[in-house]
């Protein structure tokens, strides 16, 4: 296989139910879905279609009931969780980009970036400096001192994306990345998450909502009570 | 880098508001302590104050603080001649109200003899007594000063010395009078009711030259219990050494405080713990999306458990300081003695650092439950 064209996420068969009986939510039915290096792709549906627990299960917060999951060619789950240290693989290997940032509210935003390199046991010095670097990068450099509430919703984010990438992940999971942005503001996320991806070998999966920003996906996998209903349709 | 102690430093007004009520609390679990402490240390103050060796006193009784003491005066003779003392003195003990500067001065009088054991043993202001009649020394406490005069009974003594920190188990503070004053003010009655007694006849054949207790200081060599068992040989006397009598006032006259100070500071100490296991827990819950993006990025559990914990123990640590501090800056100000050692307050320390962890367990637990799923999403 062309390594270009190597597949970073690999799903086959997952499903997911939640509770037994007649509670028994069934979130994911028998789902299977690749995503190669490179790629931009994303999770699309109403409300409860199963978008997040299938973010959840790709970024191993959540084990899925049966199936397997692939990621960057180590195989995670075969019905079962197949590793222990399942934080250390997301540190590793995910990144992520949440809706409302989710920064650290009582560290600045270098200190934001550099928390995950520092959990990933570079030296603080190093850590500091190489934090700096990903801010200057994405634009944010003059506002590294600056604490998360002080930063608009546009800056918050790029901070948020800075940690996401600080780790060098392969695979950058995003819920509804742009949901807080305006429109502009979001097609400078989504054509910045689409130019880090591909600068990184990274592959970027993302849960949205936001009909504008389609287009910046190369593929689109719609969801429907728990069915992948369109496999990967190519985004116009 | 320190997640605790950023997150201290970005809630800082809040932490140092949490930490002033906590250092309240533990400025008043430091004030019983030394209440405890005063308490027990006024009690073995006054009878550590003559230095004796042995006290003779009524048979049967455990005076002179426990029970009253009454023995004839002659005794002290009888005592000084026996083998293996090197001085004796006789010695009484009454509380008496005395008015003075408008307000009633509450007093444990000590009626000794100058030049033999039971007098202060330093003065801290003024001189000792001098004369054979009406002059007195008092403990700072009392409110006197030197040159004053105060009344107590139909007699009128002057102030000429002032001691410290001599105050019997009740708080009542020390003044010291000569023996023969101290008889006499026991035995004077008012001029109507003297005149009543006198009429039907009491009091003719009593003599007022007894004592409460004698005291006997021992030859380097001497054995306390020897010359106690020599003394009880004598049916009307019994002997107590030093030893047995600091026992006594521990063990019965300031049991019942000590007991209820001690039950009083482990209830605070369990109101402490409680507080700081709610406070803890609160602030713990209001960080539980910060705690599982942390878990989502892959932070470990140490990481998280230790955000906790120091949190915890700066909090335990921040509020026993700032009590500490309270404490030594108001506890001359209490109106009885607040003894603080260094070991209480270090222990007091040890105490809460212990309470803080525990506290903070249910804070970890809380937080290791979370789901880092419950970062994703609104």
């Amino acid at each position: 296989m062309d390594d270009a064209r190597q597949p970073l996420i690999e799903i086959a068969g997952v499903s997911k139910h939640f509770g037994e009986g007649e509670a028994r939510v069934d979130a994911l039915r028998d789902i299977g879905l690749t995503v190669r290096r490179g790629e931009v792709v994303a999770l699309l549906g109403p409300s409860g279609s199963g978008k997040t627990t299938l973010l959840n299960v790709i970024g191993c917060i959540i084990a899925p009931t049966v199936g397997r999951v692939t990621l960057d060619g180590e195989l995670v789950y075969d019905n079962r969780a197949l590793r222990g240290d399942l934080r250390r693989l997301r540190l590793d290997k995910i990144g992520f980009i949440f809706q409302f940032h989710n920064l650290l509210p009582f560290l600045n935003a270098r200190d934001n970036v550099a928390l995950v390199l520092t959990l990933a046991g570079r030296s603080s010095a190093e850590a500091q400096a190489q934090a700096v670097e990903l801010l200057d990068y994405l634009e944010v450099g003059h506002r590294k001192d600056t604490m998360p509430a002080l930063l608009s919703g546009g800056e918050a984010q790029r901070v948020a994306i800075a940690r996401a990438l600080a780790n060098s992940p392969r695979i950058i999971l995003a819920d509804e990345p742009t949901a807080a942005l305006d429109s502009k503001r979001a097609g400078i996320v989504m054509d910045l998450l689409r130019k880090l991806a591909a600068e990184q070998d990274a592959c970027i999966v993302a849960v949205t909502h936001d009909e504008k920003i389609y287009d910046r996906f190369d593929r689109l996998f719609h969801l429907r009570d728990g069915v992948l209903e369109v496999q990967g349709e190519e985004a116009t | 880098m320190n997640l605790a102690y950023r997150d201290v430093r970005h809630n800082l007004f809040r932490f140092v508001l949490t930490c002033l009520g906590l250092s309240l609390l533990m400025a008043v679990v430091l004030a019983m302590i030394g209440i405890y402490n005063g308490l027990v240390a006024d009690a073995l103050n006054i009878v550590k104050a003559p230095q004796a060796d042995l006290w003779v006193v009524e048979s049967g009784t455990q005076g002179p603080f426990a029970e009253a003491s009454k023995i004839p005066g002659s005794t002290r003779d009888a005592v000084a001649r026996l083998h293996g003392v090197a001085e004796a003195g006789s010695i009484t003990y009454q509380t008496v109200e005395a008015r003075h500067a408008g307000d009633t001065l509450r007093l444990y009088v000590i009626g000794y003899e100058p030049g033999r054991p039971g007098g202060p043993q330093a003065i801290a202001e003024g001189r000792g007594i001098t004369q054979t009649h009406f002059e007195l020394v008092a403990d700072r406490q009392t409110g006197l000063v030197v040159g004053d005069r105060i009344r107590l009974g139909r007699n009128s003594f002057a102030v000429v010395g002032l001691v410290e920190d001599t105050m019997n188990s009740g708080g009542d503070p020390a003044a010291f009078i000569t023996l023969v004053d101290a008889q006499t003010l026991q035995s004077q009655l008012a001029p109507p009711a003297q005149r009543v007694q006198t009429a039907r006849g009491a009091g003719l054949l009593e003599s007022a030259d007894t004592v409460a207790a004698v005291i006997a200081r021992l030859e380097p060599a001497a054995d306390p219990q020897g010359v106690a068992t020599t003394v009880r040989q004598w049916k009307h006397l019994g002997a107590l050494t030093q030893a047995e009598q600091e026992a006594i006032l521990i063990g019965s006259v300031v049991d019942r405080a000590k007991r209820q100070i001690g039950l009083f500071l482990g209830i605070l100490l369990t109101v402490s713990a409680v507080v700081i296991a709610l406070i803890i827990y609160t602030m713990t819950m209001e960080k539980l999306k910060q705690i599982a993006t942390l878990k989502l990025i892959g932070a470990p559990d140490r990481t998280i458990v230790s955000l906790i914990v120091q949190q915890s123990l700066a909090l335990g640590m921040v509020g026993w300081s700032f009590g500490l501090i309270l404490i030594l800056l108001v506890k001359d100000y209490f109106p009885r003695r607040v003894v603080l050692e260094p070991v209480n307050a270090a222990a007091l320390g040890g105490i809460i650092i212990v309470v803080c962890i525990v506290a903070s367990g249910l804070g970890v637990r809380a937080a290791l439950k979370v789901d880092p799923a419950t970062a994703i999403g609104g």
